[in-house]
């Protein structure tokens, strides 16, 4: 029998949702299942078989996984130990001089591998490379026996400037690995032979933090499936939206920081590609955030790291994504001074929105949302059976109301106009400062909370649409699907662009292609073509943030040609106006870091095969009317099942569009379309469009 | 000032109010972050010692300022734009922008460079857009110009007074020639002057952006509101102190010139909604470069009552209720031309005791005191090839004990948000090698919570042609104080090499022209943060787990727990 089955999955806190994509008939299926806990291991199979009776018809099965993620917030990684150069054990607790916040000087740090666990040993390597002290193994081997009897499971090897000069530190990881009793050895130059030792360090030691953990996590996984006759590939979305083979993830867990929301944020960008908007910003509204990313001609802004907390920077290509506090759950309250605010604090989805009737009794955005009737109160969300509209509305009433002199339909209606606000302040964060213009975009919420606010936010933000993805509490699982396979590169070079060595540089890249495309031939997973992209992370002399600045590098044969130096300072002034529209005349310029990236592209598949079926129709989909608090007043609206829409379907504002995992509305003066895909797209209405 | 209704102000809904003040911050924030991205010199793009806002058309007072930049700037632009406004009298154009950097009259000190551009609407100033950076280096007698022996601002740099640097949208060349004439590095201040014009660009685009939006009446609604509310928080958090007057001191090592102690004090006086700190007793204005200008200690007093209460705005409806007395003539309130240059460490101070003070009223909404000095420290030189480098930057300590907690290991001072450039960065971009880059036990204040630990960092000149130095630092004959009953945090300790032999400055914390031959190492051992709460009070276990950790030693914590953490086992 051969296998044609792809399987993407993704673990939440609540639901494990599975999608499953025949490749041989086009044909796509989902399902969602209660997670399981402590092993996730459970659900992720019980997922998997309710769509698919047989494993050994699947090719593949690729996970986003939050399992890296939340052992790090959770501070659940193992008992790791740190070698490093004598005279910096400290780097790692001493950051980079920062503090939590800015106001109260408040908040302490405690690093995930404590003082007496971080060893000291003679080396010394300069800036320029030179080996100063050649490290003194006898010292590495005495520190690695000592953490093994403090009990450390993970060990990282973190040498100052060993991106300049990794010698040492491969010796100390060769002596190292000749007796640790397990592959959990990180070394800071194998991980990130980039300048900056901090975030060097930082990575490197939350890797073999996290090594351990994910590791057995994903071992458990892969021998579950191998236990039920699956042959295929077991593949990893990384945080930089590419997936990674197993083996990888094991190697360099730190890798999967981002992993679950980079799937979601690469289906978003396939379904809005797909239906024709290959600009869009994503919104994903959860509980407590609402994180945004910015997709520019179908692909996904990267930033260089990220904090997973206070002094936790991870610094790995990421897919970007800009969160702010204004989630359902998020607080509405009114301040001494009598302005109102949303949030930072939140209640979550426990105890959760008053209307949950869990013990929280301040108003939440959701509840704004409940006491407007924009949610159905007989509707189970979030596992409620029936909301309490009235115990929303008292609390609305004590906190905003009283506060501001408004009645509680008025200060519903605030605290929604105030958070459409924030939200759409992350929306103008991604792309007015970012120089895009929001016009160009279309805007695509996914999880559940964000079709709601979709209408206010083409308003607030003049996006010029948004998009509504047929199932969009599915999407991370989708993303699974859809992901490339993609290895990125970096190693600093720290040169002026007239002294570049471009042989050198040349070298450098041909190493990183001939190690990314052995990555993906060892993958054994089919390709539908390749892709190599260089950049180079530059600036003039004497700035210290650098821009990035793709590179045109041919190919021949697989072999690099070398780039010129004019070439280089080009290509520079290209990307160094297109960020700060001015150039500096006579300006020196430096080459800090170079940056490669191997894509295996996978085979697309055609979305159109989730559209509504022929059954759907107006008269199906229809399910009568309730009131709804728009624009200051109640207004009696339309409701529809969204997911018996046909293709083509017009709905005008104001309306609700029901589904199981989300609620769209239409607001008054906008109008909403089903796609040849099932997508809804919500647009200001045109003359003479109505239901049809 | 008064707390009634703003006149003539038009009715703005609170929605719309709630909106707008999100809108106008996040134009401030943005020209933060434009700045930070593009600005040529680490102490702005890695140290943010930068800041920008919106400021009232008549008056300058801050109305909106970005959440990003350093915290003393949060106070002090509104007196920058104050002085634009004065010199300029009534004679503005759409386009201009005035550039400065004379601290006298805009606080701070001579390496602070203002760009004030008066944002017209309607053919009317609307409000300022401002735009302050920390340039690299602005002339003077030390690279860097942080000159500990400056008797006079002459010594410290050029001095820079309100000029157009832009003329009805001409930028004046021979403004710019002048700026850059004065600088030992030209380029990167040509970097930085292009980095703040962008960012006033882009300030006024986000602004006409909003106005015609919402209207310029509404705009102008929203920020009168905010005025307002700000001030209505203010009288709320000090409502909720109890009434009464407390007193604290506390000194600054010397001045550099004469090595004399001086005091700083303050009384605070609480009563009902208004609190009034007055500094009388402070010593009079020094020869050396310790004085701050009388809008650097408003501005100091409100970055104070900001950390207390974190939930008031940067706005200057915040200080409505606060009566300030500063003493003519002493060294809070210093004329032209006595230098500045030093002005960081004599407004730690300040907030230091302002700390201190008011934990005797409110011990639970201060900490104690952080590590109180900023370490510049400069290492210079000339290469084979004849090229100068300067390395400067600000050295880190620890934080001070909390009612909730122990005090934060290395963090930044409580007026900046500076983070510290990488060892990495530092050591290919200058002939220099650290050999210590580490915590510094037994540096923090005993205490039921103990402070942060201060560092240790030595470096080593790499230059086969040798290098100077220069430090401007504190804190090094009066330790960081503990509150509620907490104890002292340890001294700052500077060192050098000479000819074999380890030597500290006559000074103690300042010093100038250090010779440094290639080999020779400096050391700045930093003070940690003061304990709160009393020492005995600490769980031993808590003291046994900062013996192992090597936070504390075991002499010294029998020294300030006594000897119950030996029972508890490490």
């Amino acid at each position: 029998m051969s296998r044609s089955l792809m399987i993407g999955v993704d673990v939440g806190g609540t639901f494990t949702d599975v999608f499953v994509l025949d490749e041989a008939t086009g044909e796509a299926r989902v399902a969602k299942v209660p997670t399981t806990r402590p092993d996730q291991s459970g659900g992720f199979l019980a997922g998997i078989r309710a769509q698919v009776s047989d494993l050994a018809r699947v090719a593949s099965v690729v996970h986003g996984t939050t399992a890296g993620t939340n052992a790090l917030l959770e501070r659940k990684g193992a008992r790791t130990g740190v070698i490093t150069t004598a005279g910096f054990r400290d780097a790692l607790e001493m950051r980079r001089r920062d503090r939590p916040r800015t106001w109260g000087l408040r908040g302490d740090f405690v690093p995930i591998v404590p003082r007496d666990l971080r060893i000291e040993v003679p080396e010394r390597v300069l800036s320029c490379g030179t080996v100063r002290v050649p490290v003194d193994i006898a010292a590495v081997e005495a520190a690695g026996r000592a953490l093994l009897d403090a009990g450390c499971e993970a060990v990282a090897i973190l040498f100052v400037n060993s991106y300049a000069n990794s010698e040492n530190e491969a010796r100390a990881a060769e002596a190292l690995r000749a007796f640790w009793p397990n592959p959990h050895v990180s070394v800071s130059s194998e991980i990130l032979p980039e300048i900056r030792e901090f975030e060097r360090f930082s990575t490197a030691a939350l890797n073999a933090y996290l090594q351990p953990e994910v590791s057995g996590y994903l071992d458990r996984l892969e021998r579950s499936l191998r236990s039920e006759d699956f042959g295929g590939e077991f593949l990893i979305v990384q945080s930089n939206g590419g997936v990674m083979s197993v083996d990888t993830a094991c190697r360099v867990p730190v890798r999967t920081a981002l992993s679950g929301p980079a799937a979601g944020v690469i289906a978003a960008a396939y379904i809005a590609g797909t239906a024709g908007f290959p600009d869009i910003i994503t919104g994903d509204m959860g509980g407590t955030s609402f994180d945004v990313s910015l997709i520019a001609g179908g692909q996904a802004a990267l930033a260089p790291q990220t904090s997973i907390d206070f002094g936790m920077v991870v610094r790995n290509p990421m897919i970007e994504i800009a969160t702010i506090g204004a989630g359902g759950g998020s607080i509405a309250w009114v301040d001494k001074g009598g302005l109102l605010n949303i949030g930072p604090e939140s209640a979550g989805s426990d105890p959760g929105p008053v209307a949950y009737g869990r013990g929280n009794d301040r108003p939440t955005v959701t509840d704004a949302n409940i006491v407007l009737g924009r949610i159905d109160p007989a509707r189970p969300i979030g596992g409620i059976a029936r909301l309490d509209v009235e115990a929303a509305r008292a609390a609305i009433a004590a906190h905003v109301g009283e506060p501001l002199g408004l009645g509680i339909e008025a200060s519903a209606e605030a605290i929604i106009r105030v958070a459409n606000s924030r939200m759409a302040g992350a929306l103008r964060l991604v792309s007015v400062e970012r120089g895009h213009d929001p016009k160009r975009f279309a805007y695509m919420p996914f999880g559940g909370g964000g079709a709601l606010h979709a209408g206010a936010l083409i308003a607030e933000t003049g996006v010029g649409r948004a998009i509504v993805p047929r199932f969009p509490g599915v999407t991370s699982a989708m993303g699974c699907v859809i992901a490339d396979m993609r290895q990125d590169f970096v190693q600093t070079v720290n040169t002026m662009t007239a002294q570049a060595d471009t042989g050198a540089l040349a070298a450098l890249m041909q190493e990183h292609h001939d190690a990314g495309q052995a990555q993906l031939a060892a993958a054994g997973v089919s390709f539908a073509g390749r892709e190599v992209v260089f950049e180079l992370d530059m600036a003039y002399v004497g700035q210290t943030h650098t821009v990035a600045v793709p590179l045109p590098v041919e190919l021949p044969e697989g072999r690099v040609r070398p780039p010129t130096r004019e070439g280089i300072l080009s290509a520079f002034e290209d990307a160094y106006m297109a960020t700060y529209g001015r150039l500096l005349p006579g300006g020196v310029t430096r080459i800090l870091n170079l940056r490669s990236a191997v894509i295996g592209l996978r085979p697309k598949f055609d979305l159109s095969t989730l559209a509504p079926g022929p059954d759907a129709s107006l008269e199906a989909a229809r399910r009568g009317s309730r009131p709804v608090h728009l624009g200051g007043s109640w207004h009696e609206t339309a409701i529809w099942d969204r997911l018996s829409l046909p293709v083509g379907a017009v709905i005008t504002g104001p309306a609700i569009l029901d589904q199981p995992d989300t609620t769209i509305l239409i607001e008054p003066g906008q109008a909403g379309e089903v796609d040849r895909f099932g997508n809804v797209i919500i647009a200001p209405a045109l003359a003479g469009q109505e239901g049809k | 000032m008064s707390g009634d209704a703003p006149q003539g102000a038009g009715e703005i809904d609170p929605i719309t109010l709630a909106v707008l003040a999100g809108r106008m911050e996040q134009i401030a924030d943005e020209m933060d972050a434009t700045l930070f991205r593009s600005a040529f010199n680490p102490i702005i793009a890695e140290a943010h010692d930068a800041s920008h806002g919106l400021y009232h058309a008549a008056t300058g007072e801050t109305l909106v300022q970005g959440k990003s930049g350093l915290p003393i700037f949060v106070g002090v632009m509104a007196f920058a734009v104050k002085a634009v406004i004065d010199k300029a009298d009534g004679d503005m154009s759409d386009g201009d922008i005035w550039v400065f950097n004379d601290a006298h009259i805009g606080g701070t000190h001579l390496s602070d460079m203002r760009l004030v551009r008066p944002y017209f609407h309607d053919g009317e100033v609307f409000c300022h857009l401002a735009s302050v950076g920390h340039w690299h280096d602005v002339g003077g007698a030390v690279p860097g110009n942080y000159n500990p022996q400056a008797t006079e601002v002459f010594q410290e740099a050029f001095v820079l007074p309100p000029v157009r640097l832009v003329r009805a949208g001409e930028l004046q060349q021979d403004i710019v020639d002048i700026l850059m004439r004065n600088t030992r590095l030209p380029q990167s201040a040509m970097g930085d002057l292009n980095g703040q014009l962008g960012a006033l660009d882009l300030g006024a685009a986000r602004l006409d952006a909003l106005i015609a939006e919402y209207g310029a009446e509404t705009v102008r609604a929203a920020l009168d509101a905010l005025s307002h509310r700000a001030e209505r928080l203010a009288r709320a958090e000090i409502a909720a102190l109890p009434d009464g007057r407390w007193e604290a001191e506390d000194f600054l090592d010397n001045d550099g010139i004469t090595d004399t102690p001086l005091p700083i004090r303050v009384a605070i006086e609480i009563s009902g909604e208004r609190l009034a700190l007055d500094f009388t007793g402070t010593a009079p204005a020094t020869a050396g470069p310790v004085n701050i200008s009388r809008g650097t200690a408003i501005a100091c007093i409100y970055v104070a009552i900001k950390h207390i209460f974190p939930v008031l705005p940067a706005n200057a409806g915040v200080m409505r209720p606060i009566d300030v007395t500063i003493p003519e003539g002493s060294l809070l309130a210093a004329e032209f031309p006595a230098p500045t240059g030093g002005y960081t460490e004599t407004i730690l101070r300040m907030i230091d005791v302002i700390f201190a003070c008011l934990a005797q009223a409110a011990p639970e909404r201060v900490v104690a005191n952080a590590y109180g000095t900023i370490n510049a420290l400069s290492i210079a030189g000339r290469r084979a090839d004849g090229r100068r480098w300067v390395m400067f930057s600000f050295y880190g300590g620890g934080h001070g004990g909390a009612p909730e907690g122990d005090g934060l290991n290395h963090g930044n001072a409580p007026i900046s948000t500076a983070t510290i450039p990488p060892l990495e960065i530092l050591e290919s971009a200058y002939p220099v090698m650290f050999t210590q880059w580490a915590l510094r036990p037994d540096s923090a204040g005993p205490g039921l919570h103990r402070g942060g630990l201060g560092a240790v960092y030595e470096i080593e000149v790499l230059e086969e042609r040798g290098a100077e130095g220069f430090l401007f630092g504190e804190r090094g004959r009066f330790p960081p104080r503990g509150v509620a009953g907490g104890g002292d945090a340890a001294l700052n300790v500077f060192s050098y090499e000479n000819a074999g032999e380890w030597a500290n400055p006559p000074m103690v914390s300042k010093m100038v022209g250090i010779r440094l031959k290639q080999g020779e190492r400096v050391r700045l051992e930093t003070p940690g943060g003061g304990g709160y709460g009393p020492a005995a009070d600490r769980a031993p276990g808590a003291v046994a787990r900062d013996v192992r950790l090597g936070y504390v030693s075991p002499e010294r914590a029998d020294a300030d727990y006594g000897p119950a953490w030996r029972e508890v086992g490490a």
